[in-house]
Order: C-alpha cells, then structure tokens, then sequence
C-alpha cells in the first residue's frame, strides 16, 4: 500500500501524468518526497523506481512504500538494462544536469520513452530583467543569485527542440504551462509559449 | 542434512522464537536473522526473566505497534546453525561419542544456515515468506535466502551488510581467530571439560568490537580519557577508558559465548560470496517468474561494510532486474548502527513493509 497525498501534485507533474499510460513501468528521476510516483501508483496502478540524491527525501519516500534509491542520477541510471522502463521522468532536473546529452543518451536505452520538463528561461519577465536591469535574472521558477544557484543550464523552450533533434530524439507532444514552483494550478499556453511560458514538459522517444 | 562442503550431518536441533500470529493464509510471516553473536530472542522478555534481564536484541524495532508490528506479523528468529544459543554447534553434544563436538563438528556455510532455517519454515508449513530482514551476518542470510528460495521470499531488507568479505573483514576475522587458537587454554577446541580459552576469545571479541564502532563513535565515546586516574600509569594496567570499555566488553562475552562457534561462524561469513551469484543471470529468480522487493540499508560510518560494498549489491540487483530500494543513514556509530534505537530505520522498515501488497 502506497501512502498518496489527498492534495493534489504540483500542476507540471500533472501534465506528465496524464501521458502515462495505466499499468507502465516508470522511473522518476529527482523524485523528491514520491509525490508524482505516490499518485500514479494510487491512479494509475504503474509499476514505480524513483531515485532521489537526497536522503531524507528518499527515506520518506521509501516509508511511504515506494521503491526509491538514494544515490545520484547520473550514476543510477547505467546499471539498468535495456528497456527497463515505458517511462522515465526527468522533472525539473534538466537545468541540473552537468552533461545533459550524455544523460539523456542513457534515458533513451533504459527507457522507451523520455519525458522532461524544466523552467523557461526565455520567459518575458526573464527578458525584461536583463533588458532593463542588465542583472542576471531571478524568478519564482528561477529563484537563486547567480552564485548559489543549483541551476547550471539556462533553457528556453526553442533551445530544447533543437537540443533534442540533435541528440537524435523525436518530440512527441510538448505542453509549455504557466505555473509556479510548487502549484496544483496552472494554464497550458498555447500563444506565444516561448514567451509566455514559465515551463515546458516534453515528450520525446529516440527517432529511429 | 547435506552441507554445502558436501558433507552429511545430523541431527540437528534448531532454537526460534515467534512473536504475533500467523494468519489463516500463513501469508504474514517475517523471518528476521540476527548477526553472528545473537539469538533468537529478537524481541521482549521470557516470562522468566529476572529484573536485571535486558530485552530482546532488536526490541526496539520488533513488537506490538513497533517497525515490524507483531499485531500484523508473526515474527519468527532462529538462533544460526554452528552458534551456541540453543541451534546445534561445536559445543553441542555429539550423540555418536557423548561429548561436544569441538572441531568435529562439520565446516557450516551460510548456505547451511539458511538450509538448516528452511527446514523449520517448512516444518511450520508456511509456503512463502512476506519478508526476510536482518543485519551483518544476518543480512548475509536474507541475501541467501533470496538466492536460494526466490520463490518463497515475497521481500527482503538486507542492512549494513555485504555480497562478500573484502580483505580487512576477512583479516579481522582472522586476528579473531588466531587470538583463540593462541589461547593454550583452547586445546585443539576438546576444552569443554577443563577451563576455557577466555583470554583468546575476549580478545577476539575486542578486535570484532572495534570493527563495529567508528572512528567518530570512539572519539565522541572515550576520546582520550583517562579510566579513575589523573596521570599515566607508566605499566600495562588500564589508562585508557577506551582499554577499560574493551577488556569488559571481552570479558562480558566469554561469559556468554563459545570461542568454537566463534571460529566457525567467522570462518562462515569469510566463505561467503554471492558475487559471482547474483550477477548470473536467474539467480534472483525474475527469470522464473518469481519476483521480490528489496530495501537495502547502509550506514555512512560503518567502515566493516561500507556502503560502497551496499551500493555494488544495489548495482547487482538493479542489473537483474529487481526492484529495489536503497538508502544510507547518516549516523556516526558505526556498523552497529543498526542494534541502536533509530526512529529513521524503523520507519524505513515499517513503510516498507506496508508498501508489499
């Protein structure tokens, strides 16, 4: 038995859910404290690993009976066999990652389909930040000083379709939503989402 | 029984202890395997025990409402093959000369007391367990438990343990070893009429008693503290705290333990290797269809077991397609961390636990 939240999971993690079909196998990278695996295990009856850097959020997630390993991603994720996974999520994570290419060249052979969301750093607060106050920007989503930020990579929604055709990926779907850090509510943008959107959730699966 | 060095032996005599009820299903059973010096009484008091009597070695986690909640779960330890608790062992009497064993008594692998734990499941007839859980040596057990009988282990915990010995387990053990059979008293392992090797094995018992601890647990404990004195000695009395704590804890041992099962128990957890086992593929059994989950527990200061060793049966496991989930504890005592109250294990194992539908 699973332990599920009874409040609902942040609204980026609710766009990925609805792609993930009943019954799949997932593994969710960075999972934090379980939330999105909790509630897919509670609705959607998958089959869940998590991996979580962070101790005592892997120790929750584990008390929660979930399957988790604490251990850094990029490590993890190479002993899997081929195949081992319908699904693996990479949820706000990106913008971490010190070699994205590498680690999503792994995604790809462990799992049949990728899916990744991260900030927007193209946003038009973003813009108008750096256009008129010529400072390296800070948002909701985005919320640390240059110097202390876990943030390595600064991604717009267009660098990521271009990223990803060139790691050899084909977009499957892609949603760009506004919504904050840690909200259950939010909006799709479909009108001009590289500039209105504060994140992008994409589909992709290796292009054959 | 046959033992795994292809000897026959027998009878033998198995000590457990159950705690809870089974259910109706016989679908609720946890056996937990202690490490190498323990028992079968995991949890509680014997109705006649005496005050000074101290409880259970893992009360803590095992009882009514606790991490494994003996409301829910029937509880069952055995005492290990080779020990001296009641299970057959070097100073169990051998029915064909009606003396102990000593060092007639056969070379016992972990396998062996896996097999031997078998027989007393089988005996209880129930077809598969919910869960195996135990540490060190016991976690030894849960890992062969699961290489063995893949079918009859819905789920396992093993914690602060390890696939294989690496040289400095196996060396101190060694050292152990040696220090009893340097012991005149021991005579070849026949000193059960006469007087005990108990300076070797409190020695022995010194040199495991480190390994358990942590630099950082030593420090914080005894530091350099002089034991009832202001200034050195200037002999080779005690001066040291640290020295005092070693040779009572030596000395508290050989009142309770035998130096044979010592050495052969040793000698157990030294041949044990599930290496090479757990990466052919089908050793676990997702090959047969059988399929179990696994939490695997480390501590960060346990330097017997570190966690490297964990993290490469984690890799292990992953690689054959098990669910599994690890986590280290952050604790500074060393690998005895586990046979200390710590509400973050209890919670670990009880959520666990709850997860196995």
């Amino acid at each position: 038995m699973v332990l599920a939240d009874n409040s609902s999971i942040r609204f980026d993690l609710q766009i990925i859910a609805n792609w993930i079909e009943p019954g799949s196998r997932v593994l969710d990278l960075g999972c934090g404290r379980g939330d999105l695996l909790a509630w897919l295990a509670a609705n959607k009856q998958i089959t869940g690993t998590g991996i979580e850097l962070d101790k005592d959020n892997a120790a929750h997630c584990i008390s929660r009976g979930l399957s988790v390993l604490q251990g850094d991603l990029n490590e993890e994720v190479e002993d899997y066999p081929d195949n081992s996974f319908d699904y693996v999520i990479l949820s706000q994570t990106l913008q971490q990652i010190f070699e994205p290419a590498r680690l999503l060249c792994s995604l790809s052979r462990i799992g049949r389909r990728v899916i990744v969301s991260f900030p927007n750093f193209s946003h038009y607060s973003i813009r108008w930040q750096l256009l008129t106050g010529g400072v390296a920007p800070k948002n909701d989503q985005l919320p640390y000083h240059w110097y202390d930020t876990p943030n390595i990579r600064v991604i717009t929604l267009r660098d990521f379709r271009n990223f990803a055709r060139d790691v050899g990926y084909t977009i499957v779907d892609e949603i760009a939503i506004n919504t904050n850090s840690a909200s259950s509510s939010g909006q799709i943008v479909k009108y001009l989402p590289n500039l209105r959107a504060t994140y992008g959730v994409f589909i992709i699966e290796k292009s054959n | 029984m046959t033992l795994e060095s292809g000897a026959s032996f027998g009878p033998i005599t198995i000590t457990y202890e159950t705690y809870g009820t089974l259910s109706e299903d016989k679908d609720n059973a946890i056996l937990i395997t202690h490490a190498f010096t323990g028992d079968a009484h995991v949890a509680g008091y014997h109705s006649d025990d005496t005050e000074q009597e101290k409880a259970g070695w893992w009360d803590f986690m095992v009882g009514p409402g606790k991490g494994i909640d003996t409301n829910r779960y029937f509880v069952i330890c055995t005492n290990i093959l080779g020990s001296c608790m009641g299970t057959t062992g070097p100073s169990s009497i051998n029915p064909e000369t009606g003396k102990p064993y000593g060092m007639d008594f056969p070379m016992v692998t972990i396998g062996d007391m896996v097999e031997a734990q078998k027989a007393l499941i089988d005996h209880l007839q129930i077809p598969k367990l919910l869960s195996v859980i135990g540490g060190s040596v016991g976690g030894m057990q849960v890992l062969e438990w699961c290489a063995r009988y893949p079918e009859m282990v819905r789920s396992a915990v093993p914690i602060a343990t390890t696939m294989r010995h690496s040289a400095l387990a196996i060396a101190f053990n060694e050292i152990a070893r040696q220090a009893i059979m340097a012991d005149p008293n021991w005579q070849q392992g026949e000193y059960y009429e006469g007087e005990k090797p108990d300076l070797g094995l409190a020695v022995a018992r010194m040199v495991g008693h480190v390994t358990y601890l942590s630099d950082e647990a030593m420090r914080r404990k005894f530091g350099r503290r002089l034991q009832d004195k202001n200034d050195f000695s200037y002999d080779f009395g005690v001066d040291f705290q640290v020295e005092s704590y070693l040779r009572y804890q030596g000395s508290k041992f050989v009142r309770r333990f035998d130096a044979n099962s010592m050495l052969y128990i040793t000698k157990a957890a030294d041949y044990f290797d599930l290496k090479d086992r757990l990466t052919e593929n089908g050793c676990l059994g997702k090959m047969h269809g059988y399929e179990s989950k696994f939490l695997v527990i480390s501590y960060s200061s346990d330097w017997l077991y570190p966690t490297y060793q964990a993290k490469e049966l984690v890799q292990a496991l992953k690689r054959n397609g098990q669910d599994v989930s690890f986590c280290e504890i952050e604790a500074d005592c060393g690998h005895d961390a586990f046979l200390i109250p710590d509400e973050r294990l209890t919670n670990l194992i009880r959520g666990f636990l709850n997860g196995i539908s």
